[in-house]
């Protein structure tokens, strides 16, 4: 790790403060991403703000059909929340199937979100339920969110402040795990909603991403024959030493057949 | 007491306290007066050569107490790492021991490879400095696979290894086998690869050196599973420093898995740095330079051919190895794939003709030397496979098959046709005794009920020896090993009865400060709490060969009850004195020493109070109650058994599950039960590993390691095994005083077969590399859609 300086501000108002005057600095949140990056000198900020003493980011509310996660909360709180898993059960669950304890307990959904993991949960999450994130300037929808592999639509010295998740009718989560970093080989998320099926798929592409062909079947008749025959193309797929373009493909229509079977 | 601390009881580990409560002392943990701290600059290049090293801006750098590099070590006359075991290839030549430097002088041979270390007050300023520290490299091709290394027109590794080869060794009489092969009813065959493995102890190597100006003479702390020996090499190998001037101490250790047998440059340059610039010198690896730079194991290319008669008895195997031994050779990287690797490929069948041929290849990857069961898990990987594949060939059953191959129980001694005796066994008892626990009848109902949910589900066996309690020291001198392979071990009486016992073994993990308190208590009646280990220090504990290859108990532990006996011997001739009788009358039981025919007894507490304050004491006697004694083997030991385990395949996703395991092992008398499950359990964890999660990979291109963290490098994790149900049969060794065998890397050796012939039995296919990692199983499911057995 580079020497820094470390910056703890106690409200929002005051990091937004810090970050328009350095927009080189760093925003810490669970650091479960900053801090090993900072620890393999992979990245050398002059500054990091830490963003663990506001309180205004933390805390999760049910308001108006909507579950309202405030960016510091951790993963491991939304797991466990009994609004959470009353609301959206697979928004709980999913929050706790991410990494092990001691990332839920520091790892927080501002900070995933933020980072934009190709294979993080949260991203499925966001976009499958059509969420909507709440920064310091403006609110941004998840289909407008995700731009590319560890790309978002945050402008500099922009913080996420919340994220908003509108309850839908069911939904559910699927994932696929690679076996040595249990992140998402392929993740699934089918929700009903209000305004029709969706269905995001993670791990398997740059970004996470809307399977629309799944969500046209699926908006005829919502269940997991539906997909029966029904291929995610491999084009543009992730490659790696643990999964081929080709079987991300046809994982993505193993986990979604298998989510649509959950939602019960 | 002794009845429920003795040999045979599960008595609580006595190490745990420390170590449950953090207290355990590591290298790491210890830090010395003026202490410095070493960071090394390591090749980004798999093979390159060194035009230039320039660390002008880095000694200007804020903390920098000393850069060396490769130049500097050879201007000192500083030795290369040796390999420590002659392998002669087939036309009688030695094999190639290319020059292996502390710190690469004019080029690099696998990404990792040092070439500088910096020496710095702290070691963040080491490492700023380090990065500053400016190598220029012509990058050259690399070759990262054996059998591409031994391909004509290969990047070459070294220049006095032609072709790449270390040495073209072979095993076994080839005109008798090819004779049996000419007469074979069925030859079954198959091409596989035994994976690379990256060893991955929780705790990474360590050391820390200091030089003492004023003795000069020298303390090494090093996370060494064989101290006395890293002091031998280092002093009159590598760094010709006189014995008696050395030290080497291996506090606590967290795992070895054979990768901290070795002599490696790092604490070889920390030594040699700290006379240096008369300061202790600290290192401790990262996670990723464990990656990089400890010891690899495996990575064998084979194909091997078994040939059967009608009755589907064995005749011969014929076996071609390429096996990888990485850039330079290891402390003892020849050995493990030729003796300890081709002699198993016996197993435990009667096969009367073998031969094994085993090229030993450079590749530009980080050394491959001993990994847990060290060439064994590698034969019997395949051989088990290879009996596995003429059974589904032949149609017979696969447990009949090992059965009528099965060396017979009345057999013993065995002598095989490549080079070991056995010295007993029961290989039907413990198959009988598999088959019974896993209930092998109600497989096929198990396999419909699988197939109903949509699963597939498969059986597979490994009936596997191994060669234990290395070694005896004539045979491995006379096999090319350069050291003895005996074991030392010292029982001390303190004044008041409590006893210091001293091995020259290593306890990393095995449970060594409990099993052999136990020795002691079982044979000379005292508490077990009034009973210390002390291991891992060569000032304290005579000359000793370490621990490895499953040897502490059977040689080590033999040492102590030699130590034990004579304690006895001594201790009768004061009894008698005290008890005022004669020598030859007097009965010794449990540390009570008894006049024949009489109540009349002393203990053993009373006879060592006699011995420390001889005030009454016969006059021919020594005074003090303190033995040594050295133990050399009369053999190899060799566990055996059978491992059996099922598993449920999800052809959807490619998935493997276990879903049941049954492990059965005879490792002769156990001294403490939960010592040895403890030890199958994890070595069936690390077997697990190697059939379904961990590969090592290179890139065949550039040589650079893809699997260098734990994002990338799968070890296996509590939830990924089963509940392993672990049963015994007994054949105690009649070659030990104790009938013991060594249990330590059984798991791992049985493991890896027993799961890949499941997987294939599930999928019906003849073979699939390990790991079976999901893409590779869902590709060989979709390849071969279900028998339609259900349905
Ligand atoms: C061992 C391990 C396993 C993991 N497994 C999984 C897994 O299975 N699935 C999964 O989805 N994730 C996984 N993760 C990731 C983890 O869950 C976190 O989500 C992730 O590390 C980022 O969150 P964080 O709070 O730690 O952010 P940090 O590491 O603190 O920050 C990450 C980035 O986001 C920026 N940032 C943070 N907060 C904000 C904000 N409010 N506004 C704007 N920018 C911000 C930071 O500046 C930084 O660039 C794993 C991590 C580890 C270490």
């Amino acid at each position: 790790m580079y020497a820094f300086n470390y910056h703890r501000p106690g409200s929002l108002a005051e990091a937004t403060k810090l970050i328009a005057a350095n927009t080189e600095a760093k925003l810490l949140a669970g650091g479960q991403t900053l801090i090993p990056t900072l620890k393999q000198r992979l990245a050398q900020p002059g500054d990091v703000i830490d963003l663990g003493g506001i309180a205004e980011l933390k805390g999760i509310k049910v308001e108006g059909g909507s579950v309202v996660i405030g960016a510091m909360t951790r993963h491991g709180e939304v797991a466990s929340s009994a609004e959470v898993k009353k609301a959206i059960p697979a928004l709980a669950a999913l929050a706790g199937g991410i990494g092990d304890p001691q990332v839920r307990n520091l790892g927080t959904i501002g900070g995933s979100i933020a980072n934009s993991d190709p294979a993080a949960d949260y991203p499925a999450a966001a976009l499958g339920l059509g969420a909507t994130i709440h920064t310091s300037k403006r609110q941004i929808p998840a289909d407008k969110f995700f731009t590319g592999m560890f790309e978002t639509a945050l402008e500099e010295g922009e913080i996420i402040v919340k994220v908003a998740f509108p309850a839908p009718k069911r939904a559910a989560y699927q994932k696929f795990e690679n076996p040595a970093s249990r992140y998402a080989i392929v993740g699934v998320l089918v929700a009903e909603t209000a305004n029709g099926v969706r269905v995001a798929v993670t791990g398997a592409a740059p970004s996470v991403f809307r399977w629309t062909e799944a969500e046209a079947a699926l908006g005829k008749s919502f269940a997991a024959g539906a997909l029966d025959g029904l291929k995610a193309k491999a084009d543009g797929l992730n490659a790696d030493i643990h999964a081929s373009a080709e079987y991300r493909a046809h994982l993505i229509g193993v986990m979604a057949r298998r989510a649509v079977a959950a939602c019960g | 007491m002794t009845a429920e601390s003795g040999i045979g009881a599960s008595v609580r580990r006595k190490e745990d306290r420390r170590f449950i409560t953090g207290n355990g002392r590591y290298t790491d943990d210890l830090n010395r007066p003026g202490q410095t701290y070493a960071f090394f600059v390591r090749s980004p290049h798999a093979h390159a050569r060194i035009k230039r090293v320039d660390t002008t801006k880095a000694s200007k750098m804020p903390g920098v107490v000393a850069i060396f590099t490769g130049k500097d070590v050879a201007d000192s006359k500083v030795g290369g790492l040796i390999c420590g075991w002659l392998i002669k290839s087939k036309d009688g030549s030695p094999h190639k021991a290319p020059p292996h430097p502390i710190i690469a002088l004019d080029t690099v041979r696998h990404v990792g490879d040092q070439v500088a270390v910096v020496i710095g007050e702290t070691l963040a300023q080491a490492r700023d400095a380090a990065e500053q520290v400016q190598v220029e490299y012509e990058v050259l091709p690399a070759v990262v696979d054996p059998k591409d290394a031994a391909a004509k027109g290969a990047p070459q590794v070294h220049a006095d290894a032609p072709g790449n080869l270390c040495y073209d060794w072979e095993l076994g009489d080839k005109a008798a086998t090819e004779a049996a092969f000419a007469k074979a009813h069925h030859v079954a065959k198959l091409d596989l690869v035994n994976n690379r493995l990256i060893p991955n102890a929780m705790e990474p190597r360590a050391a820390v050196a200091e030089y003492d100006f004023g003795t000069d003479s020298y303390t090494v702390w090093s996370t060494s599973q064989n101290p006395h020996v890293l002091k031998l090499l280092l002093c009159a190998f590598v760094l010709q420093v006189p014995e008696h001037k050395m030290r080497v101490i291996a506090p606590d250790v967290g795992g070895g898995f054979g990768s901290k047998i070795f002599n490696y440059p790092e604490e070889t340059v920390c030594t040699w740095a700290s006379r240096q610039i008369r300061r202790p010198v600290k290192w401790t690896a990262e996670r990723s330079e464990s990656f990089l730079t400890d010891a690899h194991g495996r990575d064998h290319v084979t194909h091997v051919e078994l040939a059967l008669d009608k009755a589907g008895k064995f005749l011969a195997m014929r076996v071609d190895t390429h096996a990888n031994l990485g850039a330079y050779l290891s402390t003892f990287a020849t050995s493990v794939p030729t003796y300890l690797y081709a002699p198993l490929l016996a197993g435990p069948y009667t096969t009367p003709q073998l031969y094994i041929e085993v090229k030993g290849v450079f590749t530009h990857t980080t050394p491959v030397d001993a990994y847990r069961g060290a060439g064994r898990p590698e034969a019997t990987y395949l051989l088990e496979r290879i009996v596995e594949t003429a059974a589904r060939e032949m149609k017979i059953d696969p447990a009949e098959l090992r059965r009528r191959n099965f060396i017979p129980p009345d057999a013993f001694p065995y002598q095989t046709p490549v080079i070991q005796q056995y010295d007993i066994g029961n290989y039907h008892a413990s198959l009988d005794k598999a088959l019974e626990m896993i209930d092998y009848k109600g497989f096929p109902a198990r396999r419909a009920q699988s197939e109903k949910k949509g699963k597939r589900r498969g059986i597979g066996f490994s009936s596997y020896i191994e060669a234990c309690g290395i070694a005896p020291s004539a045979a491995v001198g006379a096999l090319g090993g350069g050291v003895g392979l005996w074991e030392s071990g010292q029982v001390r009486f303190n004044p008041t009865g409590s006893v210091t016992i001293h091995t020259g073994s290593h306890s990393h993990g095995q449970g060594h400060e409990t099993t052999f308190a136990q020795i002691v208590a079982d044979k000379l009646g005292v508490p077990i709490e009034n009973i210390e280990v002390v291991h891992g220090d060569t000032d304290k504990t005579a000359f000793g060969m370490g621990t490895y290859g499953s040897r502490s108990l059977a040689v080590g532990g033999s040492a102590i009850v030699k130590a034990c006996d004579k304690i006895v011997a001594k201790a009768k001739k004061i009894a008698a004195h005290m008890l005022e009788a004669a020598v030859e009358d007097i009965e010794h039981e449990r540390g009570v020493f008894k006049v024949s025919g009489t109540d009349k007894s002393v203990n053993i507490a009373q006879i060592a109070f006699s011995a420390y304050v001889p005030h009454n004491y016969p006059a021919d006697v020594e005074p003090g109650l303190d033995e040594t004694a050295f133990y050399d083997p009369l053999n190899f030991s060799f566990p055996a058994g059978t491992h059996i385990c099922e598993v449920e395949v999800d052809p959807d996703t490619g998935i493997v599950d276990i879903a049941k395991w049954v492990a059965v092992d005879d490792f002769g008398t156990v001294i403490n039960p939960m010592v040895v499950e403890g030890q199958v359990h994890g070595g069936i964890a690390q077997g697990v590993g190697q059939a379904l999660l961990e590969t090592c990979v290179y890139d065949k291109q550039s040589g650079q390691l893809l699997t260098g963290s734990y994002m990338d490098y799968c070890m296996p994790r509590a939830d990924d095994l089963p509940s392993f149900e672990v049963g015994m049969t007994t054949t105690p060794s009649p070659l030990n005083p104790l009938g013991v065998k060594g249990c330590g890397e059984a798991g791992a050796i049985a493991a890896p077969p027993a799961l890949i012939n499941a997987v294939t039995d599930a999928l019906g296919i003849k073979h699939l590399d390990m790991p079976a990692s999901p893409e590779k199983v869902w590709r060989a499911a979709q390849a071969n859609r279900p028998r339609m057995a259900a349905e």
